[in-house]
């Protein structure tokens, strides 16, 4: 492993607990992402990676076996990308990226060539003589990232490097992103609450909840199996279907549902995208709202559960509120976690 | 006239501009007169300042001088601590800031009395011109750790200084190349308020000075008190002919400084 974290927990001065013990293994150019809602602790974990915070006393931070714990930040040779970018502003663009350079006091042409490489990489061309006002929201991210990487850091952190961005250009970037970030073939930790910007930069996902690492994984087994209620909900906005599970059936207001295997004593959620209506589904309910959504119909349904169930409808057209359909959902996205103890 | 606003406005801006302006000429007038009590008549000449020159000039360079120490003090002292206040806000470093301002509150007069009744034995500061720089420093603090706080506390410091440090800068690396040029607009506005304050400080000045050590303004309540009126108009044409470049080009520097951060 070249990361490894033992035991990282961070108790605020007046007893807060941010960050429950925990452990992380990261592997060489892996990108993983710690995504979860704000308050979780996945900043500062970051910042404890950083050496911007201290952990509490016995955590352990190994890089390729080498103690980083005990390092202030200038000496622990990680690129970081704040949230803010933290551009400095008395500088240009090209010193703004040379800056961790000179700060190895490299030769003067070796700060050049590198900052041309890497102006290069991140197509900052046009920009590399700017003041760094003088660049857009976007470009200053890319800076940003160009500054973290130039000195050739051994981890990158990144702290939710997208969120200052408005939203047509978040899509955008995001994609860049990931692309920079495999051209740099670099091991990298990115921070966000945006689910959709996890799954696409990421190789692997560790969702926070609470100051704990709920679930560790790539992608698609967040989202596929999911093992408890949180990360179903957080990834993939899995309802729960509520109901009576029963020797394998779920019973519900609208009907029953058979399910995979025989999970009594769990909770069984859904995906919107897998209620499907079919005509000879085994649930009935009524439509209560129809939102057209240009790709897909988002149907609220009444009568099939206590809450109300959603349903994503593809199709030309969709059936009007006051209609009675079926529903069916396949045995196999029925999703059977342990309860909730109580509301996250 | 189309606007009567405008026109009242233009005349009030007249007005108050000659108000300030003629007794300036007049005085200004008066110093380069042969006899100012015959008027313009008796004719123009140099002859004044020359004489200001021979009689004043180690005033001059002492005011100077001070001034430019006083810069150095304040620079030395406010800046870091100005810094140091900017990245631990908090109860105790606005009671620090307060303090710290008390000597604007209190008159120059009682604190020349306490620096006086403090170190008036030590008989070797007492007549050095330290003990004035001391009093000057005192009084001009404030103002520059007000004015470098003020743009510290408008940038998100904290932040920038994590970016240096995650790429391998130290604690003095980073003060020097992040928290001092972001500083600077408010370094240059304290440094004008500094020299300015310490070439024009009478007050203190005037409680701490002995015969041998007169700055320019007590030289210049010297010369009002004992010289004929065409001397001390001299004189404060010289004290205008001084100050009036250097405001103009600290301002100048201030504002191009301030141009760079936004």
């Amino acid at each position: 492993m070249t990361l490894t974290l033992r035991n990282i927990a961070k108790t605020f001065p007046g007893g807060a607990r941010a960050l429950m013990p925990t452990d992380l293994d990261i592997s060489e150019g892996e990108i993983v992402s710690l995504l979860g809602p704000s308050g979780c602790g996945k900043t500062t974990l970051l910042r404890i990676i950083a050496g911007l915070e201290t952990a509490d006393p016995g955590a352990q931070i190994r890089f390729k076996g080498e103690d980083m714990g005990a390092l202030p930040v200038e000496r622990r040779k990680v690129g970081m990308v704040f949230q803010s970018y933290a551009l400095f502003p008395n500088m240009s663009v090209r010193s703004n990226i040379g800056y961790g350079l000179k700060m190895q006091s490299l030769p003067r042409d070796q700060i050049d060539a590198r900052v041309d490489e890497v102006i290069a990489l991140c197509r900052l061309e046009p920009y590399a003589g700017r003041a760094i006002t003088a660049l857009s929201g976007g470009q200053r991210q890319r800076v940003a990232l160009a500054r973290a990487f130039a000195p050739r850091p051994r981890l990158l952190l990144l702290d939710e490097p997208l969120s200052a961005l408005d939203a047509a250009l978040r899509g955008a970037l995001r994609d860049e992103l990931a692309a920079l970030l495999r051209q740099f073939g670099i091991t990298a930790i990115f921070v966000t609450h945006d689910q959709d910007e996890a799954m696409a930069i990421a190789d692997r996902v560790a969702v926070m909840s609470q100051g704990r690492v709920a679930q560790i994984g790539t992608p698609e087994a967040l989202y596929r199996a999911p093992e408890n209620a949180f990360v179903a909900r957080f990834v993939g906005n899995a309802l729960p279907l509520g109901g009576l599970i029963e020797d394998g059936r779920l019973h519900l207001p609208g009907g029953v549902l058979t399910l995979a295997g025989h999970s009594n004593g769990k909770a069984a959620f859904v995906r919107a995208e897998d209620v499907k209506i079919v005509a000879d589904g085994p649930l009935a309910a009524t439509v209560e709202t129809v939102t057209f959504l240009g790709t897909h119909y988002r149907i609220g349904l009444r009568g099939a559960t206590h809450e109300t169930l959603f349903c994503l409808h593809q199709g030309v057209s969709a059936p009007k509120p006051g209609e009675t359909v079926r529903l069916a959902i396949a045995p196999q996205s029925i999703l059977t976690l342990d309860p909730e103890k109580a509301a996250a | 006239m189309k606007n009567p606003g405008r026109f009242l406005q233009l005349s009030v801006t007249l007005l108050a501009a000659a108000f300030l302006l003629v007794p300036t000429i007049q005085s200004v007038l008066a110093g380069l007169t042969v006899n100012y009590f015959q008027g313009l008549r008796s004719g123009l000449t140099l002859n004044w300042i020359f004489v200001v020159w021979d009689l004043y000039s180690s005033s001059i360079f002492l005011s100077l001088g001070i001034a430019l120490a006083c810069l150095v003090v304040t620079l030395i002292i406010g800046v870091p601590a100005a810094y140091a206040m900017a990245r631990n806000p908090g109860r105790l470093t606005r009671a620090l800031e307060e303090f710290i301002s008390l000597p604007l509150a209190i008159p120059g007069l009682a604190l020349a009395l306490a620096l006086l009744q403090l170190y008036g034995t030590y008989k070797g500061f007492r007549l050095s011109w330290t003990f004035i720089l001391v009093g000057h420093v005192l009084y001009t603090l404030p103002f520059m750790v007000r004015s470098v706080l003020s743009v510290l506390a408008a940038i998100d410091l904290k932040t920038l200084e994590e970016g240096a440090a995650s790429l391998g800068a130290g604690p003095a690396r980073r003060f020097i190349d992040i928290v001092v040029p972001n500083a600077l607009p408010g370094i240059l506005a304290g440094a004008l308020t500094v020299v300015t304050l310490s070439i024009g400080e009478f007050n203190l000045t005037w409680m701490l000075h002995t015969p041998y050590l007169k700055t320019l303004p007590v030289g210049l309540a010297d010369s009002y008190a004992s010289m004929r009126l065409e001397i001390a108009s001299a004189y404060t044409l010289i004290f205008f002919v001084m100050i009036v470049p250097l405001l103009l080009a600290m301002q100048w520097a201030s504002a191009r400084a301030q141009r760079i951060t936004q």
